[in-house]
């Protein structure tokens, strides 16, 4: 009836949907919603669109390439978020959408968040992984560091450096380390240091900061710039607190910049201690292969069953005592020749090593012909096998033949280790060893 | 002889110090191993003395080159000081 009165308005839909529009993007040109995202795609275009969604319902989103380029963190599906920005409406399809212009992740910042993404996608890709580390060299001829010119952090450095070792050959490419480029200065700077050949080790660094000071240091670009420098790389990012990615792929984290630089280089005193301690060992250690040496020497001089060869024995026991004096200067000659060295004194110090070692080996063949001597003569070699001697007048008389014995006599019997003393109760002078083993 | 490096060199007298604590030589083994630490540890005093100091940044010239310039401690820590003189100031890069 009414239809009659009063005729019905039809819209074009272009033409209602113009008017949503208007209507719609008037009422939210500004606002904020949360959500969880979901559908997330990213066009060829650099351009995102994605689906905010809670328990109950869906909003389209889409965010510009200009954008999402600004945005530090990885979004993904399932992220909670907070966005900001308008609402607008598609007319083609007739759909509203959030127009984001802002995003940021419920919680927590999104430099943090972008940090935690990072370094757990870079854990995944094996850059943190303790295998490839590469080792510091002990001595570095020559120290890259990137850093600032200005800052403090340098001056720290090269302090510390010199402290410890007063001439090192250090090379600094100086770089941004804060704000607008700095990620692209510092990743120049590991490139070119770490393709020079004579670089040693990089330090990387910079003093402390706010999160956003020290942000270049977790930019994925200086991360991968570590990873594939072939040169070991320290780095040294704000204070003690701070971690940045740069500190997870470097092959080293220092807490500090000066803390690298006592990483870079040991004290040149704690080298020389170091030598010094190995040197003293060695000595000793020789010096007790003398003493043992003549020990065993000795041993075989005093054991009684040398009595026969007194005589020469008595010149052995000289020649012993003087060989060992012989060596023991000669050891003393060579430390000496050790704590002196100086690089202008080459030639003549080599010359005196090489008259030192032909005079070593000299005494060395003398006292091995010595030993061996000793060791032909000796009846130990026989003791040990199993035989025995015998003594009488305590230990006196070694008996030779059974005449020598007689009845209820006491004799000693000698092993190569111990003895026994024991009373004569018969005698069969005419018994041969032979007999007695063919009867067994 | 191939060059030896200050760590491969450390490390073989570290091992020729343990073997002869562990003993067990003859004397003539003794005394070579000896000769040999001697030596090494000689090298190691020596690479010790040879480095010189040498401090130098990185600039880039107007055409972009690279080039190292020496590089002077005080420069940078008397900034306060006020006695800049001019292309201080100049970024490096």
């Amino acid at each position: 009836m009414s239809s009659t009165t009063k005729p019905e308005k039809v819209y074009s839909v272009r033409e209602i949907t113009r008017l949503i529009k208007l209507q719609l993007e008037n009422l939210f040109p500004y606002l904020c919603v949360e959500g969880e995202i979901s559908d997330f795609k990213r066009a060829h275009s650099g351009h995102i669109y994605f689906t905010l969604k809670d328990e109950a319902s869906q909003l389209h989103a889409v965010m510009w390439r200009a954008t999402a380029q600004q945005v530090a963190f990885e979004l993904e599906n399932g992220l909670q978020v907070i966005c900001r920005g308008a609402l607008k409406v598609y007319e083609v399809r007739g759909q509203y959408q959030l127009m984001v212009e802002a995003v940021e992740p419920k919680g927590k910042g999104s430099l943090q968040l972008a940090f935690e993404q990072l370094k757990e996608k870079l854990r995944k890709e094996g850059l943190f992984d303790p295998e490839i580390k590469k080792k510091l060299p002990l001595l570095p001829k020559k120290i890259g560091i990137v850093t600032s010119s200005k800052g403090a952090a340098i001056i720290d450095i090269i302090r510390t450096l010199e402290r410890r070792f007063a001439k090192l050959n250090i090379l600094i490419f100086p770089v941004k380390v804060q704000g607008e480029g700095a990620a692209e200065e510092i990743v120049e700077g590991i490139d070119y240091l770490s393709r020079l050949t004579d670089i040693d080790v990089i330090i990387i660094g910079r003093g402390g900061g706010s999160i956003e000071d020290l942000w270049a240091f977790n930019e994925e670009k200086v991360a991968r710039a570590i990873f594939r420098s072939p040169i070991p790389i320290i780095s040294a990012v704000g204070h003690e607190i701070d971690f940045t990615i740069a500190d997870f792929v470097a092959d080293i984290r220092a807490s500090t910049p000066s803390g690298a630089a006592e990483i870079v280089i040991d004290k040149k005193d704690s080298f020389i201690a170091r030598i010094e301690s190995l040197e003293d060992k060695m000595s000793h250690c020789l010096r007790y292969s003398v003493q043992d040496q003549k020990q065993t020497v000795m041993n075989l001089i005093h054991n009684h069953v040398f009595q026969n060869f007194k005589l020469r024995v008595l010149n052995l026991s000289q020649s012993v005592d003087d060989l060992e004096t012989r060596v023991k200067d000669s050891i003393k000659n060579m430390q000496q020749q050790m704590s002196e060295v100086k690089s202008n004194a080459f030639l003549l110090e080599e010359k005196a090593a090489n008259i030192m070692r032909c005079m070593l080996q000299n005494f060395m063949a003398k006292w091995e012909k010595l030993s061996m001597e000793l060791h032909n003569l000796s009846p130990l070699n026989i003791l040990k096998k199993g035989y025995t001697l015998c003594w009488k007048n305590g230990r006196k008389h070694l008996i030779r033949r059974i005449e020598e014995i007689t009845k209820q006599e006491k004799v000693t019997v000698s092993f190569y280790r111990g003895e026994f003393t024991c009373m004569v109760e018969g005698i069969d002078k005419d018994k041969f060893i032979e007999s007695r083993i063919k009867k067994q | 002889m191939t060059e030896l490096s200050f760590e491969k060199a450390l490390e073989e007298l570290e091992g020729i110090v343990k073997k002869m604590e562990e003993g067990g030589l003859s004397l003539n083994d003794s005394l070579t191993l000896f000769e040999k630490g001697v030596k090494l540890s000689r090298f190691l005093r020596e690479e010790l003395e040879k480095t010189e100091r040498k401090i130098e940044i990185l600039l880039k010239d107007e055409k972009g080159k690279v080039k190292a310039k020496p590089f002077r401690l005080e420069e940078t820590s008397s900034k306060e000081g006020g006695s800049d003189s001019g292309d201080d100031n100049d970024p490096p890069f």
